[in-house]
This record gives C-alpha cells, structure tokens and sequence, in this order.
C-alpha cells in the first residue's frame, strides 16, 4: 500500500497507532475491537456510527459517522451508539394533515431557540433547523424535501438545547408528504384492481405454459422501451 | 483525490466523450453473454465452491465459505440451557429487523398475532437499509406482470421456481400501493405519475425510487409504524439456533443477549426467518455492498433444522462497487447511475459493454476487461477498475441531475474530494446478493412445518440471477405473505415441548459422513483486522 503512513489516534482514551488511509470505525477494527455496537451499513446509509472527536490542540468537539470519515492525527475518539429520542405513536390511517399536526406530537419544535447546533452536528450536510421551521409552520412537504437524506444517526437531537428529535419530526411530516399530499398515483390504482378482478391472470396463466425454448425465444425478441 | 497518475489517465475519457455521447453501444447476442459469463463470472468455475458432504442437499455445490459454516457445529454443543424455562412466549416470531422482517411483523400484528421481533444488531439496520436504486413493479400502462415475469425468467436464466416468480410480479403494485399508503415518499410526477427508470434487463421502466434512498425511505416508514404498532423488539440480540418441537415442527429459537452473553428461550407458534444474506461472508475474497450483519446466519440455522437450500451456489456480483477510494471499497455504485447513462469504460476510455445488461453479463464483461485483457486502471491498493462515466448524466439529463437524483452517491464521493459530477468514477464488481436460500413456498413456507422465510435468506424466486429492483420488492411481496399467512395460522398451533433433537442429530450427522470442524456458527459478526496481523 503506497498510503500506509501511521499516525496515533486515542480510542476511548487509549493511544493506538493505525494505517493514516483508514476510517474511524476501521482504525478501531485495526487496534483490535470486534464492534457489536456503532457499526452498522459502512456505507454512510443507517446512521448507527455517530461519533464524537476532538483533535489534539482543537477545543472544539466535533461529531461525525465513524464510516465516512478518515482518521486524522492526534484525534480522540468516543462512539455514541444510541440515542434515547423521544417518538410518539400515532396511527398514520387517522389523520388530516394540519398547522396543529406538530404542535400535538412534538410541540417541543416550538422552542427552537435558533440556536442552528442541530445543523452543524449534521454529518449529511442537512438544514436541520430550517427544515424544523418548515414543520413548525405546518409546511410539510417542504420540511419532507429538506429532510429527506436524514439517516437518523440522532447527532442534532443530541445537541439541542430545547429537546427536540428532529429526526422523528421530520420522518412524520415525510410519511404525510408521502401518504396525503402527494396526488394519488392513478396508473397504481387501476393495476392494482385489474390485478385484483383476475384482468392479469390468463396472460400470467399462459406464459407460465410455455417450456424454456419458448421462453427463451419470447425473451430475447421482447421489445424493449427506450 | 484521484493520484496524479489516475487524473492523467482520466483525460482520456475525457477526450473521447465527444465521439461516444449519443451513440449507442450495442447489446450483447445471447451467444456473447454465455461465453463472457462462463469465462468470467465467479460462480462459472469450481475454484471457490465445496460439494456438501452432509445434510438435506449432501452433495449440493456451495460457496466455501458457506459451506464451511454449514459444516460446523451448532455455538449450543453441550445443550445446557433449560428447554422449560420459556422467556418468551409469542405467536409469531421474526428473526432479523430488516425489510422483511418488518413487513412480516406488520402483517402478522395486523391479523392479530402477538409479535416478537429479534435482531442482531439495530431495528432497521440491514441491506434494506442500503438498497439505492429501487423497486419493480408493472404499475404503467404500458406494462404488465406477464412482461415483468418474463424479465425476472430471463434474468435468472429461467431457473426461477416459476410459482413465486409469477406470485412476486403479481403481487407487485399493491405492494408499492401498501408502502405509498404507509407514506413511502416515492418520486413523483406533479400529478401523481410514477416516476420509474429502466434497470439492467427491464423491458420497461417500471423501477420505482426515492432518489438514491429508495431502501432507507422504505425501511424507516415501516420501522416506524412497527414501533406505532408497539410490537416488541429486541435488538442486539441475534438468534443462535432455531428450536423444534417433538412433532419436528418450528417452535421457538434461543437467542443470544450481545452485550450480556446470556441466553434467552422464544418459544412461538410460527417463525418468520429473515436474517438476510451473505455478502460478509466475501466468497472468493470479493469486497462487498452489504450490511456488517449479513453473515448468512439464516441460511445456516435454516439448514440445520432441514429445511431445503436452493441455489445456495449462485451470487451476485454487482457489477459496480466502489473501486476508489480504498476507505469506502466495496461500497455500491447504484446501478441507477448507469440507469441515468453512465456508461463503463476501460483505460483507453472506450466502453466495452453496454451499460444495462443483466448484473451478471456486467459484472462479467467488467472482470473480463480487466483481468483477461488487461484495461483495467490500476489503482494504489494494487487492484484494477473501469471508469464510470458520471459526467454524461449530467450533460444528457442537464445540470443538477446528479444532485437531485444521486444524492447518497454525490455526497459518498465528495466526503473523499471526489466529485462524480465533474470527474468519472472507479469502479470493479462487489458481492452484493446471495441469489438463493432456503426454499419457500408462495406463502414463505419452507418443507419444516410452521417455519417460514423470507427476504434474501429465501430462495427460489431469482432463480440464478437477479434484477435490480426485485429484491426490494421481494422483500414486501414475500414479508407480507409470511406475515399473514402466519398471522393466520398460528391459531391453530398447539405447541409440543421444545426440544434440541435437530441439533444432536445434526453432529451425529456431521460424524457419520465424517466431517471434522473445529469452527462453530452461526457467524453473527464478521471479524476484521485491516491489514493488522491477526
């Protein structure tokens, strides 16, 4: 490996020297840990990884997903692997989308003191706190638009000074986005019913007839849309 | 950042875009996709698969790796834990809290049955989780399920069990009807229309997405109506062996406290496995696309009890992994990238194969590129890859489009001062899907009574290959008919005493055909050292 320079990085505290080209969570598999816990899709997508860091000589203390970021030198490190957030229930099937819908499942959103912690905590780059003013306005499907990358890792949650689980509002307001205010899907409907009044079945019936030969001469001249 | 010499080498796609934009590459003849895939695809050679030597499918191909796990023994080999002291007692039990899982446990609460959810790292994480690009199904009016059927036949190479091929595309809309109605926020047109792409050997496009977040989209709407519905989930808490009953019927598993070590007794009417694939596994060293649980636990606590392997030999190599940068190798490229008209290229920057064939015909032409022809760009881990042309989608779709409908990809690359938008990516095959299980029924029944499957760790409905956007849709389809059916039939289930008998019976088999392992599974967890000495 030409990029096999070493550095020192402290995990939990504990001074490790790892392969500068690694990512967090693979400097911990390099010093030795089998993770069970802050390790999930190493792809950026489930957000289990949330870490917290701190560099040598920085004060500040940062916060990223252990799979997406490279180690860097003199880095502290410590993984947060859950988060306790608050989450109402509620039955998707009962509701009209209103200005009060928040206020009645996570009216804490109103006290958003405009601090904008949540979005510097956000490792997918996201507007946290507009998209938390969206919701606080009734404006869901904006809200479901600007949230809509969130992976739930719960870093902005875990640095509000107001209490707010962002990650939970916004997937509310997405799930109304998605079920009422978005236009129904026509085409959607209608296949479904023809399906269900057996409209499809002899067509199935009968290319579930044919043996290989005829399936395979059906296949490779099929027209194929642009 | 790209090495100097790799920027270099990058002019050339560059300097022969003009000429390739707008010009179609031509699709393979069918004789042309045998003879890449026989000489190239990892499943095509011998190198890297085992014959089993014990069990139901004794004498069935399987990958090494695979089959060294099928051919250890049981973690509980002194069966020292009290069958009589149950800790759970549930009508219906779901191993695994992906997709499927989640779609089993909606459907079984929903018929009344009291549910439990166990899963071995965190509700929702799993492949599902990471599924980009989308899901299939014959919603438009220019499609149809009998068109989709004779894609996924095609694609699988006409070895897919034709009842659950049929009952997956049949079942198809109303599953993406019972996700939107969940509120699954799918890309839309302003009135409503679908917006639905081509994948690799679709004759229509019915690929459905929420941009390149289609599985998370999907998967955290329904992990949050299984926590609106309150059924209770276990986390951190993988099952370690399934248990029978004395009439050898599924009843129940011992599942194994992560944290604590300590074992706990589920004993329920009906069990739902859906513990995924294999990709952790890495046959044959390959990288990999999937989730850190997919240990191919399912399979092997599957095969235990009896129940039936179909096409356990047949992988699916994703044609686009992530070649560079080495922090994220292995990781998808969604195929929708080459949907959107990325095209692959090799060092000279020609293409060589057209963009949307089949995963396996890709993959295949990608390896063959280069390892047989050597035009392959090297890169520093001493690997190879072919270029992905990104920057064409943005100069045939218009600016933005990368922004807009690649988001998880456009940032992946960016967070390693890569961007896909200006510059073309690295890319090389990564195992991606195990194409098959344990066989089931239409319902997610398998041979042993009251055991169900489903998810990736079912097998039968890809047959030896599978399409893009399937697995997604599989999940639900199969999820929902296990759920209810189990839902359904557990009221009628009256339990016999729990026993270990399987697994006694399972070493004594082990002796007999005169297999020795020192090696014990379930896996659970993948170990990795990075390069450190173990």
């Amino acid at each position: 490996m030409s990029e096999k320079k070493m550095i020192d990085v402290y995990i939990f505290g504990k001074k490790y020297t790892v392969p500068s080209s690694l990512t967090i969570m693979d400097s911990m598999e390099y010093a030795g840990y089998q993770l069970t816990k802050g390790c999930g899709c190493r792809s950026g997508f489930c957000g289990a990884c949330s870490t917290i860091y701190r560099v040598k000589g920085d004060k500040e203390l940062k916060i990223a997903l252990a799979c997406q970021t490279k180690v860097e030198d003199g880095m502290y490190f410590t993984q947060l692997p859950f988060f306790p957030g608050e989450k109402p229930l509620y039955n998707i099937n009962e509701f009209e989308p209103a200005m009060d819908t928040m206020a009645k499942f996570y009216p804490e959103i109103y006290k958003c003191i405009g601090c904008n912690s949540c979005t510097n905590g956000c490792p997918q780059d996201l507007n946290v706190m507009q998209y938390i003013a969206h919701a606080q306005r009734g404006e869901f499907e904006k809200c479901a638009h600007e949230s809509f990358d969130c992976v739930s890792c719960g870093i902005c949650a875990s640095r509000c000074p107001a209490g707010i689980t962002h990650y939970n509002a916004a997937l509310l307001a997405r799930r109304l986005t998605g079920k009422y205010i978005v236009p129904e899907t026509e085409h959607l409907k209608n296949k479904v019913q023809e399906i269900a009044a057996g409209e499809h079945d002899q067509s199935i019936e009968e290319i579930m007839g044919k043996n290989i030969e005829e399936l395979k001469e059906l296949y490779n001249t099929r027209d194929i849309t642009k | 950042m790209y090495t100097a010499e790799m920027r270099e080498l990058s002019k050339k796609v560059e300097e022969t875009r003009s000429q390739r934009i707008g010009i179609n590459f031509p699709r393979m003849s069918p004789e042309d996709k045998i003879g890449v895939l026989n000489e190239n695809h990892p499943d095509y050679s011998d190198k890297g698969f085992m014959y089993l030597k014990h069990g139901v499918n004794k004498g069935a191909r399987v990958p090494n790796e695979l089959g060294e796990l099928l051919e250890a023994k049981s973690k509980l080999v002194n069966l020292e834990i009290n069958l009589d002291k149950i800790d759970y007692d549930v009508d219906v039990l779901v191993i695994g809290g992906g997709g499927a899982g989640a779609a089993a446990a909606l459907e079984a609460n929903e018929k009344g049955a009291k549910v439990l959810i166990t899963t071995k790292l965190r509700f929702g994480d799993a492949n599902t989780m990471m599924a980009e690009g989308g899901i299939q199904a014959a919603d438009k009016p220019d499609d149809s399920p009998a068109k989709h059927y004779l894609d996924v036949m095609g694609g699988g190479h006409y070895t897919n069990v034709p009842e659950l091929a049929s009952t997956l595309v049949k079942d198809a809309p109303s599953a993406i009807k019972w996700l939107n109605d969940l509120g699954v926020m799918f890309d839309k047109e302003k009135d409503g229309t679908m917006i639905t792409n081509h994948g690799g050997g679709t004759s229509r496009k019915r690929m459905h997405s929420a941009a390149d977040y289609s599985g998370a989209e999907i998967m955290r709407v329904m992990r949050d109506e299984v926590r609106n519905k309150e059924i209770e989930v276990l986390e951190f808490s993988p099952v370690i062996e399934l248990l029978l009953d004395t009439d050898g019927k599924a009843a129940g598993a011992v599942i194994c406290d992560l944290e604590t070590k300590r074992n706990f007794v589920v004993r329920a009417k009906t069990v739902i496995m859906a513990t995924g694939g294999a990709g952790r596994l890495h046959y044959q060293g390959f990288p990999t696309s999937n989730h850190y649980g997919a240990t191919a636990d399912g399979l092997v606590m599957g095969y235990r009890v009896g129940a039936e392997l179909a096409f356990a030999d047949t992988i699916q190599y994703h044609p686009t992994g992530v070649a560079y940068p080495s922090q994220i190798f292995g990781a998808l490229v969604t195929e929708k990238v080459r949907s959107l008209g990325a095209t692959p290229l090799n060092i000279h920057g020609e293409q060589f194969v057209y963009h949307l064939e089949t995963r396996d015909v890709e993959a295949s032409a990608i390896i063959r590129e280069c390892n047989v022809k050597g035009n392959g760009i090297p890169t520093p881990t001493g690997g190879y890859g072919v270029w992905l042309d990104t920057p064409l989608i943005e100069m045939i779709h218009g600016e933005g489009t990368i922004e807009k409908k690649l988001p998880a990809m456009l940032r992946m690359y960016l967070k390693f001062d890569l961007d896909m938008r200006k510059k073309p990516i690295l890319v090389y095959p990564t195992l991606h899907y195990q194409n098959g299980g344990l066989l089931i029924d239409k319902n997610g029944q398998t041979k042993i009574e009251n055991l169900y499957v489903a998810g990736e760790c079912a097998g039968g409905i890809h047959g030896t290959n599978r399409l893009m956007g399937n697995s997604l849709l599989d999940i639900i389809v199969f999820g929902r008919r296990a759920g209810i059916h189990a839902g359904e039939n557990f009221k009628d289930i009256k339990i016999k005493d729990l026993t270990f008998d399987h697994v006694r019976k399972y070493h004594e088999d082990l002796e007999n055909n005169e297999v020795e392992s020192s090696q014990f599974s379930p896996m659970i967890l993948p170990i990795y050292t990075h390069g450190r000495e173990k």
